[in-house]
């Protein structure tokens, strides 16, 4: 039994079929061809296949695809604007806070969310908005430093 | 942040490097922060089939019957793959460098022998099919009984784990049991010590966890080619073990990778190439065979739990003079890479200190559990913790400095190693020396000025021919009365050098001449040969 289910991804309409049971991951990744998005458990513990859904993070894996329609979903396909990075992205880089890379999609998407409700986050902030996203490569004190340095980069920002 | 220090190695290359020491960006950094970079799940093929694998539930059991028949005509199904479809259905990774025997199948046929060993496989049109046809196999088993403890495996009479190594000891050159090094006369060395010291290490094993677990994706591609997209952090060696289990010429095989979602050491096994390539070929469909995060931790290697002894002879002046080492490796049900990792154990011991009398014997074991394999620094990352946790019970136990207790021990360039090779380039003490300071830990004086070097802040009575024979234990004993020694036949030469940095008349490192060699030395730590 398929169901058809609509929803914004990165800001565009798409629309595609879920199997009765279907996470949201799969539907990303075979139903619509976002392969930004990347499953490492498959049972919600490690924080990899994260995307945003009204803003909020949430594991795509352990998320029901049908529980999404009408919804807006981000991953980080959509962070960037154009040829312009994500201030996120930029800091990644220049910090080093990506190893295999394969934990950086729901890394980066995690801390989009803390930082687009709390532009000026402390250090626990940081640590706390990504605790449920295990990296094995970097040791998190990269990625850390990456974080406060966007969240600076954009403070500094003139509104 | 990082900082070079070319000058406290006597030996090092004379070139000057341009990018060790400064920030380059990596080349795959743009691909990993925009979600761009291809890892080997991420390439999209039409009617892509999907391989799950049945997995003993039980530790040690004998097959009796498999009845495939209704996952056979289940919703989806292609195929069934039994240990009988494998061409080479029996294999070792090291194998590609003769080194062991074949051992461990593809898919077990009569035994298996650990929790989550493959029995079967379905090939179906998604994953949940292949998953929901795998529950309906039947298969009985008659349970054995398992060991389970490296030195219970060892007892006479214990349970025989593996048929090709039926006394569960890997096995060394053909005939032994076991790796030994013997230098120097290590009894005699505890009956002068001042203080004899043993104490009993256990690891556990330790799962690589990388986000990405283990995976490949087959493709029949023309002229009876397959090109498999894959996370081996191995290419080639991947390549190679899936071509022999395939009984194909390797050059019918064209692997992808190289965007590895983190390995570790845990994606050498080669766990999911062989059989992706075997059902791609049996179905002539491309095939995907990806490890859920469960098969990943029951099925993929950990590394090895060790268990290590250290018993240390220590002279009151902070010598030692003995140590005596007896360690071993839990393999699991098959070898994978634990008889590797023991050779360099056993090439690491006894950790970088100069000791006149050392012994050791290391065991490869086979037990029950889920075969081990490589992880960072594999053989000598467990043997430093239990070595470096016994240099600071050592130095407790004569109530030293734990720092200056090694600094007294380390090696010296013209030391003669239990390997009997000559310490070259060695820098510990230099490294520490600075480690220290930068750390505000509080060393005398005289450690300040100890060096590496021959004769340099560290003259030996002696010298290398000493370093050859067992210490005399004998005469040192009688000083045990006396207010502690902090040195020995390594009084500081030139007690007006500033320290640190020790050498600071060493010369600034230069540019070579276009054209010039360097003398970095390469190391094969299978065969143990080194190059210069």
């Amino acid at each position: 039994m398929k169901t058809p289910i609509q929803f914004r991804l990165n800001g565009e309409e798409v629309a595609t079929f879920a199997d009765g049971g279907a996470n949201l991951l799969d539907v990303l990744r075979e139903g619509v061809g976002d392969l930004s998005v990347k499953g490492g458990c498959w049972q919600g513990t490690c924080g990899t296949c994260t995307v945003l859904i009204d803003g909020a993070p949430r594991l795509s894996c352990v998320t029901l695809a049908e529980s999404c329609d009408r919804k807006s979903i981000e991953t980080v396909a959509g962070l960037r604007r154009g040829a312009d990075l994500h201030p996120l992205q930029i800091a990644f880089m220049e910090r080093f806070a990506a190893q295999c890379g394969y934990c950086t999609p729901g890394m980066l998407m995690a801390a989009k969310a803390l930082l687009d409700r709390n532009p000026n986050p402390t250090r626990e902030n940081v640590v706390d908005a990504i605790c449920g996203n295990i990296c094995r490569c970097t040791g998190y004190e990269p990625i850390i430093a990456a974080i406060l340095d966007a969240a600076r980069g954009d403070s500094r920002r003139p509104a | 942040m990082l900082e070079m220090r070319k000058d406290i190695f006597a030996d090092e290359r004379d070139d000057n490097l341009k990018e060790v020491g400064r920030p380059t960006q990596r080349q795959d950094m743009l691909g990993h922060v925009t979600g761009t970079s291809a890892y080997y799940d991420d390439h999209r093929f039409a009617n892509l089939l999907h391989l799950k694998i049945l997995r003993s539930p039980h530790a040690h059991a004998r097959i009796r019957s498999i009845d495939d028949a209704a996952a056979a005509r289940a919703p989806g199904v292609k195929r069934i793959i039994r240990g009988t479809d494998v061409p080479v259905n029996l294999n070792t990774l090291l194998s590609l460098i003769q080194f062991g025997k074949d051992d461990e199948p593809s898919l077990g046929t009569d035994v298996v022998r650990y929790k989550g060993e493959p029995i079967l496989g379905v090939v179906a049109t998604s994953e949940r099919a292949a998953r929901e046809a795998l529950n309906l196999v039947r298969v009985s088993y008659d349970q054995l009984p398992a060991v389970f403890d490296v030195e219970e495996a060892l007892k006479p009479g214990a349970v025989s784990v593996n048929p090709v190594y039926p006394k569960n000891t890997f096995e060394y050159h053909g005939k032994y049991d076991h790796q030994k090094l013997r230098f120097g006369d290590v009894e005699t060395g505890f009956a002068h010590a001042d203080l004899v010291l043993e104490e009993r290490y256990q690891m556990s094993p330790i799962e690589h966890a990388p986000t990405e677990t283990n995976g490949s994706i087959a493709v029949p591609d023309t002229n009876g080619r397959f090109i498999v997209y894959t996370s081996t952090q191995a290419l080639f060696f991947s390549l190679d073990t899936a071509a022999k289990v395939n009984a194909m010429p390797s050059n019918q095989l064209h692997f992808v990778g190289g965007t590895v979602g983190g390995g570790f050491g845990g994606k050498v096994d080669t766990l999911t190439e062989p059989l992706a390539i075997l059902a791609a070929r049996l179905t002539g469909a491309p095939v995907r065979y990806r490890l859920s995060r469960y098969e990943e931790m029951q099925f993929g290697s950990p590394r090895g739990a060790e268990r290590i002894y250290i018993k240390d002879g220590v002279m009151r002046d902070g010598r030692i003079v003995a140590r005596k080492v007896r360690a071993y490796f839990d393999s699991g049900a098959y070898t994978r890479l634990s008889s590797y990792a023991v050779v360099k154990c056993v090439a690491h011991i006894p950790g970088p200190y100069t000791i006149p009398n050392v012994h050791a014997d290391v065991f490869c074991v086979f037990t029950n559990r889920t075969p081990a394999t490589a992880m960072r620094g594999f053989g000598v990352t467990a043997l430093d913790f239990a070595l470096e946790c016994q240099m600071d019970k050592d130095a407790v136990a004569i109530g030293m400095d734990p720092l200056e207790f090694r600094l007294l021990n380390a090696y010296r360039d013209g030391d003669m190693k239990a390997h009997r090779r000559e310490a070259k380039n060695c820098a510990l003490i230099e490294c520490a020396q600075i480690a220290a300071d930068k750390a505000g830990w509080p060393l005398r004086d005289e450690f300040r000025k100890m060096s590496s070097r021959i004769g340099g802040g560290a003259q030996r009575s002696g010298g290398i021919d000493a370093a050859r024979r067992p210490a005399p234990v004998a005469s040192a004993r009688a000083e045990t009365s006396a207010p502690q020694r902090v040195t020995y036949e390594r009084p500081a030469v030139d007690t007006a050098t500033p320290a640190p940095p020790p050498r600071s008349d060493a010369p600034p490192p230069s540019v070579p001449p276009p054209g010039a060699t360097h003398g970095a030395p390469r190391f094969s730590s299978v065969f143990g040969t080194r190059r210069r």
